[in-house]
């Protein structure tokens, strides 16, 4: 059963193509790695499917676990955050200023209610409900083993910590399905690992369905169920690990073709 | 938050609270002291100065919450304060509103207005919103001179005294409680506000905006719940304002109003509210201080005595741009390092 349906997804700024009729599906419960050569257009879909960018063309529909389908193309990115899709950047975007604690509290911002005046008053149901999401958020602390970091101001942490702190707050959000947009970027090989680690903790013992974009074929060759490669908007080979390694296509893809090759 | 030896806390509760150490109890304890006496030993003169401290108090954290802590720029600080002084007085006026009713409906009526205006902030951000509100400023300015018919023009409009249960409410010393109560609900609020799921949406807001719509906060919302709450308060400062004097002339909120609580903010402390009222308080204090250092030097060096009042302008803008420069985080950021100092001490690890 699928989670994630993108079918013939086109997206164009002016001239330039970034997917031409890209379709994709992500089954529930897998881990899914988006990988191809740079500008490819691997963020782009993420970009879609959160919400950023809006496709001229093609469809991309959420079946939440409940049941229930959703057209996400059309939908502003806080609404498809309510839906239980959450995702890091590959430039990691966290709120600089606030603590660790506070932005993992901001990932349950879909979750909690109260606005200005119950918050400003802080009486009676706030009260409770803050305390409440704050035990949520401590078990993703638990979780990601950030406890010694949890009062620390974000934009004062180490760039791998900062990695984790993102991928936390994504958590915080009970995400359905996570997109990972470049997890392991400008990591040394031990952070890398215990990253990869990570994504593994999170696809397992949490059952969330994964998408990574990665650049390291080795760690996305190890984690993964089932790869997908990008080129030029297009989705140019699909399957197992195995499968994606071999197949002529893909490498041709990364390598490229000396002059004259026939196929 | 830093932790403090000695203090452990077992509940989320108590870890949440808003001075969740003993140290930080005392201090409070001690500046709540301070402000009860004070009325009882000042004079007039400084009775009147905490007076405006407070009224702008009110207003810098409205501008703090809007500005500081939502990052959306404004210079309309002025114009809204005078929806708020002008609701407040021309309610009272015209449809015979008891005071307090009025000052409550005008902080709503700055608060829709501040939404009204926020609507911008939507597609701009930076200097083109600040272009955009300093329009709001400019219209509003326009409307208390030139709408005669509602607003007086320039002529000024004349308040009928406030009283609670017969007690004159805009005597100093009477005022001082207003005051006091105001600023210190004003600052609860806000620091409540911040510690809960909108004020940190707020925050985040600022520190990026795309972020914050991908984990689900609603941008278009939030900005303008930010300007409105934002709004709310600086109302309330206005019609503060315009009680304590009993007296409404458009020239109290010009384009100048703006700037000097801008100023305020940023030498207190963006995003701060403690900051907000070291700015507020500083802001205020200074015209008085130059004054009083220009009476005490009348006869050592008059030369420098008739200087001052001239170099008033100067010396302001000299505090603001020494701020930048070597503190642009504020008195705010001051206070915190005089309290990380003696938070260790006498352990302190080095001394510098």
């Amino acid at each position: 059963m699928s989670i994630l349906e993108i079918r013939d997804l086109s997206l164009r700024f002016g001239g330039v193509t970034a997917l031409a009729g890209f379709t994709m599906e992500v089954r529930n419960g897998e881990l899914l790695a988006l990988i191809g050569p740079n500008g490819a257009g691997k963020t782009s879909v993420l970009n879609c499917i959160s919400g950023l960018y809006r496709a001229q063309e093609g469809t991309i529909t959420l079946m939440v676990p409940d049941g229930g389908r959703h057209s996400l193309h059309r939908l502003p990115p806080h609404r498809i955050a309510a839906l239980g899709v959450a995702r890091t950047f590959q430039n990691i975007e966290l709120f600089k200023h606030m603590t660790v604690l506070e932005n993992l509290m901001l990932g349950r911002h879909v979750h909690m209610k109260g606005g200005v005046l119950g918050g400003g008053l802080y009486v009676g149901r706030q009260r409770r409900r803050e305390i409440e999401h704050r035990r949520c958020v401590e078990e993703v602390i638990d979780f990601m083993n950030l406890e010694p970091l949890r009062s620390a101001e974000v934009g004062n942490l180490a760039y791998g910590n900062q990695r984790l702190v993102e991928m936390a707050r994504a958590l915080a959000l009970d995400p359905a399905i996570l997109l990972l947009d470049e997890p392991t970027a400008g990591m040394n090989a031990e952070e890398k690992e215990s990253m990869a680690r990570f994504i593994l903790d999170v696809h397992e013992e949490r059952g969330v369905t994964v998408v990574v974009i990665d650049h390291d074929i080795d760690v996305i060759m190890d984690i993964s169920d089932r790869v997908v490669v990008l080129d030029f908007g297009r989705k140019i080979a699909e399957g197992t690990p195995e499968e994606v390694r071999n197949d002529p296509v893909v490498i041709d893809a990364y390598l490229g073709r000396a002059r004259g090759d026939v196929a | 938050m830093s932790l403090e030896c000695g203090v452990f806390h077992t509940r989320y509760e108590s870890d949440m609270g808003l001075r969740p150490r003993p140290m930080q109890r005392i201090r409070l304890a001690v500046f709540a002291v301070f402000v009860l006496v004070f009325p009882f030993v000042a004079g007039t003169y400084w009775l009147d100065l905490a007076n405006q401290i407070a009224i702008a108090t009110v207003g810098a954290i409205g501008l703090n919450i809007l500005v500081g802590y939502t990052g959306q720029i404004s210079l309309g600080q002025g114009a809204f304060m005078a929806i708020g002084a002008y609701t407040a007085g021309l309610l009272t006026l015209n449809a015979g509103l008891p005071w307090g009713v009025s000052i409550a409906l005008a902080c709503v009526l700055t608060s829709l207005a501040g939404t009204f205006f926020g609507l911008p902030s939507l597609r701009l951000k930076g200097l083109y919103l600040a272009i955009a509100t300093l329009a709001a400023q400019e219209i509003v300015e326009w409307a208390m001179t030139h709408w005669t018919a509602v607003t007086g023009g320039t002529e000024a409009i004349v308040l009928p005294a406030p009283s609670l249960f017969g007690v004159r409410l805009n005597s100093t010393f009477a005022f001082y409680w207003f005051g006091v109560l105001m600023a210190a609900g004003t600052a609860l609020f806000a620091a409540n506000l911040f510690r809960t799921r909108m004020g940190r949406a707020f925050v985040a807001v600022r520190d990026q905006d795309i972020a914050a719509s991908v984990i689900g906060v609603n941008l278009f919302r939030t900005k303008l719940l930010a300007f409105a709450t934002s709004s709310f308060f600086v109302g309330l400062a206005g019609a503060m304002i315009a009680y304590y004097r009993t007296i409404i002339t458009w020239e109290r909120f010009t384009l100048e109003t703006s700037i000097v609580y801008l100023a305020m903010i940023i030498v207190g402390g963006l995003g701060s509210i403690r900051g907000s009222f070291f700015g507020a308080a500083l802001i205020t204090l200074l015209p008085a201080l130059i004054t009083n250092a220009g009476r005490a030097l009348q006869d050592t060096a008059p030369m420098v005595a008739n200087l001052l009042p001239y170099a008033q302008q100067a010396v302001f803008g000299v505090v603001i741009i020494l701020f930048l420069v070597f503190e642009p985080k504020g008195l705010s950021k001051l206070w915190g390092n005089v309290k990380d100092y003696f938070h260790v001490w006498p352990f302190a690890y080095r001394r510098g």
